[in-house]
């Protein structure tokens, strides 16, 4: 029982020299805090089930029958030469995912820094929160919603069209067009991501000393070279963590908008991974060896991209997430 | 998702620890300081400040256009939007379509079930997520950064559509209300932040209590909980804007109408009128779903605007406890 008190109090008082407590064996842990393993019971449960088990029935990627997790079968490899070797759509669904993870990472990515960086230049409080809430507001709407309005909106007879039409244009059926999907993904993205991805900068930027822009104020910095120098510094770490969880989720391109956005006019650029592991499985139950395999290689890309993007930081910045 | 970065006391955690600028040479251009210690304005940053006042106006005009337009729609009449008259204030305004839609027993039973969903789930998220955040909490306990690796991997790697519905099917949960409600019941970034919360409360109250007598449960149930109220109104409403906004759980997991949320509906009127435009179904048609979509839109969005000002509030400070203590 004393030992909790130690630990605590010294974290209290003075993070730095922590007082290490004595090793304790399973059997004293268990007998002394049993009442608080036990409330990890059901968590555990839940991690297990929903979250372990799906992981192990990958294994269905390398059984050569549809079945059951805990299924027998002969194992095979066979899906996996097929997605590498002879699935032509495959590869298109792989550079499609890759051009709109490319796009939204090139894109949307720098735009919540220069939001807040311009959110932090306002002096008047009450426009800087005015313009926050509102820039906050889609995040909060479902996809379906965020979904539908820009289906709306670009409609034959939406604002977009309108405004088309007023500046001189032949109305387009934006949705179904191919050649416009990008470009609907990607500023629907930023419509609904950036001024929420606002947030941890604006986090990050009270953070930051007033002295350091003292001290390069007497150095003769200006506004400019202030961002420059002070500010851009004391948010890189918040940047390089949101850039490597991004970089891991690159695979993933919000596939539940894309579900939704993408139809059979414009799946020549908007099909990605997800959507055709999706319509392969919801198609035909026999294909679902197949589908379990594109997922798989696609997740495992997934791991490969945040753990480099990790090291990578780690070795060059000096930040990382583990 | 930022708490795990500062699981190690990496500069990640604390910003201003970054290196100082380097030194430079006066430039000669320091300002000349006002009595308030601020250097007075440059023309160009004057000009600046105006330019960035416009830009922020725009920011807001082109959030909330989308927005307008679609609550224009709702109280405009069928004629009017199919002959493009509608832009950003309601044309022949009418009610028709909301009490159309209102009485659409598929709409309104849609629209129960969200609730239900919502509430159930919310629920069950709370108390699996309280329970192992306090646990989590717990810095002295012997593996705890096992059971915090148990949850911070799946943040990064996942079983995938396929298996995640095998496993679905085979608990028998397919086509129950428990296959939406269970398998998002932890949300690791809740989780983190929560336990964040806990760590940082004074230690001195639950050593009392257990001087007192109380167990775990007793200290966790009346003196932490009671302490934790922010804490917890900002996880219900986080949980709550989930659930509430979720469809895709529904669209793999459910086949029965009867259990479709609310979400659905609105993506089957979506679905259905891209899928019809494309074949040339009858354009009147198409601009009466176009109405109730955006009914639609605006009856699943209101109980979120309802709550927007405290989401605001509690979401912004949930994120930056999480982003900055974590």
């Amino acid at each position: 029982m004393t030992n909790v008190a130690v630990t605590s109090t010294t974290k209290e008082t003075s993070p730095p020299v922590r007082i290490k407590p004595k090793k304790r064996t399973w059997r004293e842990a268990l007998r002394r805090d049993w009442q608080l393993y036990s409330l990890a019971v059901l968590p555990l449960v839940f991690f297990l089930l929903f979250r372990y088990l799906p992981m192990l029935g990958n294994i269905l990627a390398f059984r050569r029958r549809p079945g059951g997790i805990f299924g027998t079968g002969e194992f095979t490899l066979r899906y996996f030469e097929r997605l590498l070797f002879n699935d032509p759509t495959f590869w298109k669904v792989f550079w499609n995912t890759v051009i709109l993870g490319g796009l939204t990472l090139v894109i949307v990515f720098p735009l919540p820094i220069i939001l807040a960086l311009m959110l932090n230049e306002v002096r008047k409080q009450a426009f800087k929160r005015f313009v926050q809430s509102v820039s906050y507001l889609p995040h909060f709407f479902s996809i379906v919603v965020v979904v539908s309005m820009i289906a709306q909106f670009v409609s034959l007879d939406g604002l977009a069209n309108q405004v088309l039409k007023a500046l001189g244009g032949d109305p387009i059926p934006f949705i179904q067009r191919p050649e416009w999907f990008r470009t609907i993904f990607v500023t629907s993205e930023i419509w609904q991501t950036v001024g929420w991805g606002t947030i941890l900068y604006l986090a990050a930027l009270t953070t930051i000393d007033e002295d350091l822009y003292e001290a390069a104020r007497i150095d003769g910095a200006g506004r400019w070279r202030q961002t420059w120098h002070v500010t851009l510094p004391g948010i890189r770490p918040m940047m390089i963590t949101l850039l490597i969880l991004n970089i891991g989720t690159f695979m993933n391109v919000s596939f539940e908008k894309v579900l939704l956005l993408v139809n059979p006019l414009t799946r020549e650029t908007g099909d990605v991974i997800a959507t055709y592991v999706y319509r392969i499985f919801t198609s035909s139950p026999s294909l679902q060896n197949y589908a379990t395999a594109i997922g798989l290689f696609e997740a495992v890309i997934g791991l490969v991209l945040i753990a480099s993007a990790n090291v990578i930081a780690r070795r060059t910045v000096g930040t990382s997430l583990w | 998702m930022v708490a795990i970065a500062s699981n190690q006391p990496t500069d990640a955690a604390n910003p201003a620890a970054s290196p100082a600028p380097p030194p430079r040479k006066p430039t000669g251009r320091v300002g000349r300081r006002s009595r308030r210690g601020r250097i007075d304005d440059t023309p160009a940053y004057k000009a600046f400040q105006v330019f960035n006042t416009f830009a922020l106006i725009l920011v807001v005009i082109a959030t909330l256009v989308p927005f307008i337009h679609v609550i224009a729609r709702s109280f405009s009449s069928e004629v009017a939007i199919r002959t493009n008259r509608v832009h950003l204030l309601p044309v022949d305004f009418n009610i028709h379509t909301y009490q159309y839609v209102w009485n659409n027993p598929l709409f309104l039973g849609s629209y129960w079930n969200t609730i239900r969903y919502t509430v159930v789930a919310t629920f069950v998220a709370m108390v699996l997520t309280t329970c192992y955040a306090y646990v989590l909490s717990k810095k002295h306990l012997k593996g705890r950064n096992v059971l915090i690796w148990v949850a911070v991997f799946t943040m990064f790697f996942n079983g995938g559509i396929v298996p995640n519905f095998v496993v679905i099917n085979e608990l028998g949960l397919y086509n129950t209300m428990w296959a939406i409600v269970l398998p998002n019941a932890i949300s690791v970034f809740n989780l983190l932040v929560m336990k964040a919360f806990f760590e940082n409360m004074p230690p001195d109250l639950e050593e009392a209590a257990q001087v007192d007598g109380l167990n775990t449960y007793g200290i966790l149930l009346r003196i932490v909980l009671p302490l934790s109220k922010a804490v917890l109104a900002t996880m219900t409403l986080f949980y709550s804007v989930t659930f509430w906004n979720s469809w895709f759980p529904a669209l793999l997991y459910l086949r029965d109408p009867s259990l479709q949320p609310v979400t659905i509906f609105l993506r089957n009127l979506y679905a259905g009128a891209v899928g019809g435009e494309s074949l040339g179904a009858d354009a009147a048609d198409l601009q009466v779903s176009a109405n109730v979509q955006a009914v639609t839109i605006v009856l699943i969005s209101v109980p979120i605007l309802m709550v927007y000002p405290f989401l605001q509030k509690y979401f912004v400070r949930g994120v930056m406890l999480g982003a900055i203590k974590g």
